[in-house]
C-alpha cells in the first residue's frame, strides 16, 4: 500500500480473540511511520493483593488460583514456595517431585491449547480449531488428546483440572497411590508422540524471519529444566535468588496509559517464557526433546517469537517426558504434607508458569495472617516487549492493507501466549472506545 | 438452522468458559451440533444474534460490563451463568465487605485510573436468568449437561442437594465425623463428585449455596472443631461470598 503526505491509518482490534481475558490492540501509522501501539487490557479489575489481605497464610493456594483458569497450578505454586521459604521449609523430595509432576500436567495442558487451538489457526488461516477442524480433523483431534492428558494428569494429582483443591502449604491433601499414577503411563506414552508429532507439524508452518532483541529471563536449576523452583537467570549473566526480585525488576507506570510495565532496573525489556526457556536451559531438555527440537532446525538461543509455536511443542514433548519419569521414580512419601507454622516477616516464592516467570511475595504476621502481597504474573512482565515487537513488526510491513497488516498483528501478539486473566490487575483498565 | 450459542465473558478467570474446551472427547461433536456465534476464547469468527442459548461467565464490576449484560439478555432466547463469578458475584465480590476506593488504592499507583463499581453483582441481579450453574469452577460434564438440556428444551438434571450426598454416594468417609475436620459439606451444593472429602480435605465450599441450607446448625459445629470466629467468616467468605446464604451465615462487618 502506498501512502500519501498527510495519510493516517489506524489499525485496531477491538475484542482480541483466541487469547486468554480481554484485551484490545491500537495500532496508529502517520505518512506510514508508526506513531502509537498499544495492547489494551480491559478486563475488569478483581483486586487480588487487597483482597489477600486479612486472609490466613494457609488461604493463598486456594484464592490466587482464581487469578487464573488456565494456570491456576502456577499461582498455587509460587504461592507454596513463597510461604514455605517465610516458614523455613522445605518439603521433601517425593512432595516436591509431586509438585513438579502436577505442574507438568499444567505445561501439557495450557501448551496444548495455546498450540492447537489459540495460535495453529494463525499459521493456518483458520478462524478457531474448529473451523480447523473441519480440514485437518486429525490434527485438532491430536492437539485435543494431548491436551486431555495433560488434564488426566492435573486430575489425578490435583483433584481437578481448574483450580485443583489438593495443592497445600507444605505439600498436598492426599499423595496418590502408585496404582493411581501408574494408569497415567499408558496416556502419556500416547501423548508424547502426539508431542513429537506436533513438533514436526508446527516446524513445518512458514515463518516471517523475526528476531526479538530483549534479554531473556528463566528459573533455572541445576536439577533440570527449571518448572517448579529455581533462581532467576538472565542471558545476559543475571543470577538472583527469588527474594532479591524487586531489586532487579521494577513496574513503571507509562504515560498516557494507565498500564505497569515491567522492565530490568536498568531500563531495559526483558521476555520471559518458552523462548527464554528453551535458550537458557535447552541442554537440560531430555533426549527425545533435544532431537525434535534439532529435527525442527530450532537455533540456540531462539529469539522468533513466531517460532514461539515450536518452541511450545518441544516442551510438550519434554514435560510429556518428565511426567513418565516421574511417575516411574514415584515412591508415595510417609506423609502427604510437612507441618508449616506460620512465621513472621516475608515470604518469596517463583515458578515458571506456562508463560513464563511468576513472581509471588507476602508479608506476614506471626499468626499466619497475610499483611500484604505482591504478584506479578508473566504477561505483564512480556507486555514491553509485545508492544516493542508490535511497533517494529507494523514498521516492517506497512505495504500491508489494513485487513492483512491487523491480522499480523494480533498474530504477533498471540505469539507470546498473553493471558489477560492474570494481567489485569496490573495494567491499563481504562477502555479506549471508538 | 443449527441453534446458536454464545459464550460470554465478565469479571472472571475464564475457567469455566475453558471447561467447555476442556470437554475434549465432546468439544467437535458439540461444535457440529450448534452454530458457535460467540466464543472469543476459541474463535475469532462471530456471527450476530438473536442466540438461543448465551452461557454467561463472570460478575457484574464496572458500569460497561453493567450495560453488556442488559445487551446480552436482549438478544438471547436462554441465559445461563456459569460458575461461582455468574452465579454469586465470585471471589471478587469480597470488595462487598470492604472499602472498594482503599482496594483500587491498594493495588494500583493512579488509583484515578480505575473504573469500578463498589460492588461485585451476580448476573442475576441485573436481568432474569433462566439456569444458574454452580462451581468454581463448574463441572464440565454438568456444563455439557445444561447446554445439551436447553437445546433439547428440556429441564437440566442438576441435583440441588448437598455435597454430603455425594460423599455418601461416592462411600468416602465423612471427614468431619471421623476426623474432626471442619466441613462445608453439609450446606454447600453438590456438583463436584465431593471431590475434597475425597482428597481428605473438608469441603471449602466453592459451589456455593445448597438450596435451603442449614448454615445455622453448621456455624456451632465449626466453632466446636476448632475454627476461631475469623476462621467460621473466612470459610463463608471466598468464593461464593455473595450468595445470601453465606453472606448472612455470619454476622456483618
Amino acid at each position: 500500500m502506498r501512502c500519501r503526505m498527510g495519510e493516517r491509518r489506524t489499525i485496531r482490534t477491538d475484542y482480541l480473540a483466541r487469547v486468554e481475558g480481554e484485551g484490545a490492540m491500537t495500532v496508529r501509522l502517520q505518512d506510514g511511520r508508526v506513531e502509537h501501539v498499544e495492547l489494551r487490557i480491559f478486563e475488569p479489575p478483581r483486586f487480588f493483593e487487597a483482597l489477600l489481605r486479612g486472609r490466613a497464610f494457609t488461604e493463598a493456594p486456594d484464592i490466587t488460583a482464581r487469578i487464573c483458569g488456565i494456570c491456576p497450578v502456577a499461582y498455587q505454586t509460587s504461592a507454596v514456595n513463597a510461604l514455605e521459604d517465610l516458614c523455613g521449609v522445605e518439603v521433601p523430595e517425593p512432595i516436591r517431585q509431586l509438585r513438579r509432576l502436577l505442574y507438568c500436567g499444567e505445561w501439557i495442558e495450557s501448551h496444548a491449547l495455546h498450540v492447537y487451538m489459540l495460535h495453529a489457526p494463525d499459521f493456518l488461516g483458520y478462524q478457531g480449531a474448529v473451523e480447523l477442524a473441519r480440514d485437518a480433523p486429525q490434527a485438532v483431534e491430536r492437539g485435543l488428546a494431548l491436551k486431555k492428558t495433560g488434564n488426566q494428569v492435573m486430575a489425578v494429582v490435583g483433584g481437578r483440572e481448574i483450580h485443583p483443591i489438593n495443592v497445600r502449604v507444605g505439600g498436598f491433601y492426599r499423595a496418590p497411590s502408585r496404582g493411581e499414577l501408574r494408569a497415567l503411563v499408558e496416556p502419556l506414552e500416547r501423548a508424547r508422540e502426539a508431542a513429537v508429532e506436533t513438533v514436526r507439524w508446527t516446524a513445518g508452518f512458514e515463518f516471517p524471519e523475526r528476531s526479538v532483541e530483549c534479554t531473556l529471563v528463566a528459573l533455572s536449576d541445576p536439577g533440570g529444566y527449571a518448572i517448579e523452583r529455581g533462581r532467576i537467570r538472565s542471558d545476559s549473566g543475571l543470577d538472583i535468588a527469588p527474594a532479591d526480585y524487586d531489586e532487579f525488576f521494577v513496574e513503571e507506570h507509562v504515560e498516557r496509559s494507565t498500564a505497569l510495565h515491567s522492565h530490568l532496573r536498568d531500563g531495559g525489556t526483558y521476555l520471559c517464557g518458552p523462548l527464554a526457556r528453551f535458550s537458557l536451559n535447552h541442554d537440560q531438555l531430555s533426549d527425545t526433546a533435544l532431537d525434535a527440537a534439532r529435527e525442527a532446525g530450532l537455533e540456540v538461543p531462539c529469539r522468533d517469537p513466531f517460532r514461539s509455536i515450536v518452541v511450545r511443542s518441544v516442551e510438550l514433548v519434554y514435560a510429556c517426558d518428565e511426567a513418565l519419569r516421574l511417575i516411574a521414580a514415584y515412591e508415595e512419601p510417609d506423609v502427604p504434607a510437612v507441618t508449616v507454622e506460620p512465621v513472621a516477616g516475608t515470604g518469596f516464592g517463583v515458578s515458571e508458569a506456562p508463560r513464563g516467570l511468576l513472581y509471588h511475595r507476602y508479608r506476614v504476621d506471626g499468626e499466619g495472617t497475610i499483611l500484604d502481597a505482591k504478584i506479578v504474573p508473566p504477561t505483564s512482565q512480556n507486555q514491553r516487549a509485545i508492544e516493542d515487537d508490535l511497533r517494529d513488526v507494523v514498521a516492517r510491513h506497512v505495504e500491508l492493507d489494513d485487513d492483512a497488516l491487523r491480522g499480523l498483528c494480533e498474530q504477533t501478539i498471540r505469539n507470546y501466549d498473553p493471558c489477560i486473566s492474570c494481567a489485569t490487575h496490573f495494567l491499563d483498565l481504562e477502555v479506549e472506545r471508538r | 438452522m443449527k441453534p446458536k450459542l454464545a459464550v460470554w465473558k465478565f469479571a472472571s478467570c475464564d475457567g469455566c468458559q475453558l471447561s467447555l474446551l476442556d470437554l475434549e472427547d465432546e468439544l467437535l461433536a458439540l461444535a457440529d451440533a450448534v452454530e458457535l456465534a460467540e466464543f472469543r476464547e476459541a474463535t475469532s469468527g462471530t456471527v450476530e444474534g438473536p442466540y438461543d442459548l448465551s452461557l454467561v461467565e463472570g460478575s457484574i464490576t464496572t458500569a460497561h460490563d453493567a450495560e453488556r449484560i442488559r445487551a446480552v439478555r436482549d438478544a438471547s432466547k436462554a441465559v445461563v451463568t456459569i460458575g461461582a463469578c455468574a452465579t454469586a458475584g465470585g471471589v471478587q465480590a469480597l470488595r462487598n465487605f470492604a472499602d472498594v476506593d482503599e482496594f483500587v488504592a491498594a493495588v494500583y499507583a493512579s488509583p484515578e485510573y480505575i473504573s469500578t463499581l463498589a460492588t461485585s453483582t451476580p448476573i442475576s441481579a441485573h436481568i432474569a436468568v433462566d439456569f444458574e450453574l454452580h462451581g468454581c469452577p463448574v463441572n464440565k460434564h454438568q456444563l455439557l449437561e445444561v447446554v445439551t438440556a436447553f437445546l433439547h428444551g428440556r429441564k437440566p438434571g442438576i441435583a440441588s442437594t448437598s455435597v454430603c450426598t455425594e460423599c455418601k454416594r461416592r462411600g468416602v468417609v465423612c471427614v468431619t465425623v471421623a476426623h474432626g475436620t471442619p466441613c462445608l459439606g453439609p450446606v454447600t451444593h453438590a456438583g463436584c463428585g465431593a471431590l475434597c472429602p475425597a482428597y481428605n480435605r473438608g469441603c471449602y465450599g466453592c459451589f456455593g449455596p445448597m438450596e435451603t441450607p442449614n448454615t445455622a446448625a453448621l456455624v456451632p459445629l465449626l466453632r466446636d472443631l476448632g475454627l476461631t470466629e475469623r476462621g467460621v467468616e473466612r470459610v463463608f467468605r471466598t468464593f461464593n461470598a455473595e450468595a445470601e446464604p453465606f453472606r448472612d451465615a455470619v454476622p456483618h462487618g
